[in-house]
């Protein structure tokens, strides 16, 4: 565990970078985030996707695989994979201050 | 009065769920199975066709016949199913009222969702094992392959047992070996997941074999397209894989009919269901067991007997008014092949990952290490599938609750 400060507020992030306390979050944070992980500029289309991963952990207690964005985020798999180029699933989770998606088992 | 319970799917779960049920509540209950065919497939055998280790024709039985006396079994179609007026509704025209609906009816395999899985080369260069026709016909196109590339590939998770693509490397690298060829080929294993598995000290044992068997782990890779043509595969972020031979996973769904009852199912066509209770999200008189249910544990047989225990108490408690135990736990029990008669065992469940020690206490079975009793395990699990499983029975000295005497817990040093 370590300790990250986005828009000015300290927050707890595991060693992959993951917010460990998805309530510590705020929308302000997800530009700083974003632009660590090498997206420079959220676009409507990205925030689209944030928020749909902050609904989806909300309800479920995990943030959407890939398949299941694709389906239910109202954006497809490729144009998710040009959103966030490095992995979609994981970049937008950790963008939108969730833990890492579990992988089905 | 007599209570109707509707088992739809007479696969593993469908019949563990009847032939418990029919022995708990005896006359006092009409169960009806209902599945589109007569053929109960055995599925952990699907792994041994390709290399000839299995024959087809010894992995099928009726599945009627799998039933005790009392049960009914109708032949047909699932159309949709209407929870909230308690009625299933079949592709024959018939419609069946019900007191508890249990759902069973599996995953499917959807090669279609991904671009050119199905196109040119299916079955011919790109194949799956996941199915008995797939089965057969990659086990013809193996007893040719001298040389080249092959590459297994998982499209996307939950997939039916999840270390059997695993286990196909495994075999795979075996086969060849026996073969004398194991030198003019390149084995590839190419996986959605960053490691070998989704669990990490599991992940590790695992992708040590992978590194000691001289098979290539290839991570992140999801993908996009199949090019049958190019004899290549595409992930999503543009990385290419070529192949001579290809083992593709297709993504898997749940059954079609989940889709047209609303409310029922999630986006993949699984069943949403209480971890615990396996009572299902839908309505409180539908319970579901198995691969269909959108839980977080394995698609694999072993939790379908493991969840038929718990289920079977439950709607016996269920039709009796009372409160349900709740007491699932997602335990989970594969043996993973690994070539030259060995193999290893893993279990788990929802809050323990799989770890080294022996199942299922102190002195049993070695877990997460190879070694030959486990295969002996693997083999002799045949038999007592269709004679002890299927049936509803316990298997003597093993709980539906994951034992924790014989495991290894890691200490903070370990991890």
């Amino acid at each position: 565990m370590s300790t990250a400060t986005y828009a000015g507020t300290e927050v707890t992030v595991n060693e992959e970078g993951f917010f460990t306390d998805p309530a510590a979050w705020t929308e302000a944070m997800a530009p700083e985030i974003a632009d660590e992980a090498g997206i420079a500029e959220l676009t409507d289309q990205h925030w689209q996707v944030i928020r749909h991963v902050r609904h989806e952990y909300t309800e479920k207690g995990s943030g959407p695989t890939v398949r299941a964005l694709g389906k239910t985020s109202g954006v497809g798999v490729k144009q998710l994979y040009e959103l966030f180029p490095k992995g979609p699933a994981k970049l937008a989770a950790k963008i939108a201050g969730i833990p890492k998606p579990r992988g089905c088992i | 009065m007599t209570k109707r319970i509707v088992i739809l799917g007479g696969g593993t779960g469908g019949t563990v769920a009847a032939n418990r049920l029919r022995r708990s509540l005896g006359g006092g209950a009409h169960i009806t199975v209902v599945d589109r065919d007569d053929d109960h497939v055995y599925q952990p055998g699907l792994l041994f066709v390709p290399f000839g280790l299995a024959d087809p024709e010894d992995l099928v039985r009726s599945r009627p016949r799998q039933l005790h006396d009392g049960i009914r079994y109708h032949r047909s179609d699932v159309e949709r199913v209407e929870v909230d007026k308690e009625l299933v509704h079949l592709h024959d025209g018939a419609v069946l009222p019900y007191d508890v609906l249990v759902i069973a009816t599996g995953a499917r395999l959807m090669p279609e969702e991904t671009e050119g899985l199905t196109g040119e080369g299916w079955h011919e260069t790109v194949h799956t094992f996941y199915d008995l026709d797939g089965a057969m016909a990659l086990g013809s196109a193996l007893t040719g392959f001298t040389e080249g590339r092959l590459v297994v590939n998982v499209v996307d998770l939950p997939i039916k047992c999840p270390v059997a693509p695993l286990e196909f490397c495994f075999l795979a690298d075996w086969y060849l070996r026996e073969r004398g060829v194991r030198d003019d080929v390149q084995l590839v294993y190419a996986t959605p997941l960053d490691g070998a598995f989704t669990k990490p000290v599991a992940a590790r044992t695992l992708s040590g074999l992978l590194t000691e068997k001289g098979i290539e782990l290839v991570t992140e890779f999801t993908t996009g397209e199949v090019d049958g043509a190019g004899k290549r595969l595409v992930s999503y972020d543009g990385r290419e894989l070529a192949f001579d031979l290809a083992v593709v996973v297709p993504p898997h769904g749940g059954a079609s009919y989940v889709d047209r009852s609303p409310g029922l199912g999630d986006e993949f066509g699984f069943v949403p269901a209480d971890p615990r209770t396996l009572r299902a999200k839908a309505h409180p008189n539908v319970f579901v067991i198995g691969d269909a249910a959108a839980l977080p544990t394995s698609k694999a047989g072993s939790v379908t007997h493991f969840e038929g225990e718990v289920l079977a108490r439950n709607i016996v408690s269920f039709l009796g008014g009372d409160e349900l135990d709740g007491e699932f736990d997602g335990h989970t029990n594969c043996f993973i092949e690994s070539g030259f008669g060995k193999a290893l065992l893993i279990d788990f469940n929802y809050d323990t990952e799989p770890l080294p020690g022996h199942f299922p206490a102190p002195i049993g079975l070695p877990l997460l290490k190879e070694s030959r009793l486990n295969h002996l395990g693997k083999l002799m699990f045949a038999w007592w599938y269709w004679h002890g499983l299927l049936p509803g029975r316990d298997i003597p000295g093993v709980s539906a609750s994951m034992p924790h005497s014989g495991k290894h817990f890691p200490t903070t040093a370990d991890t």
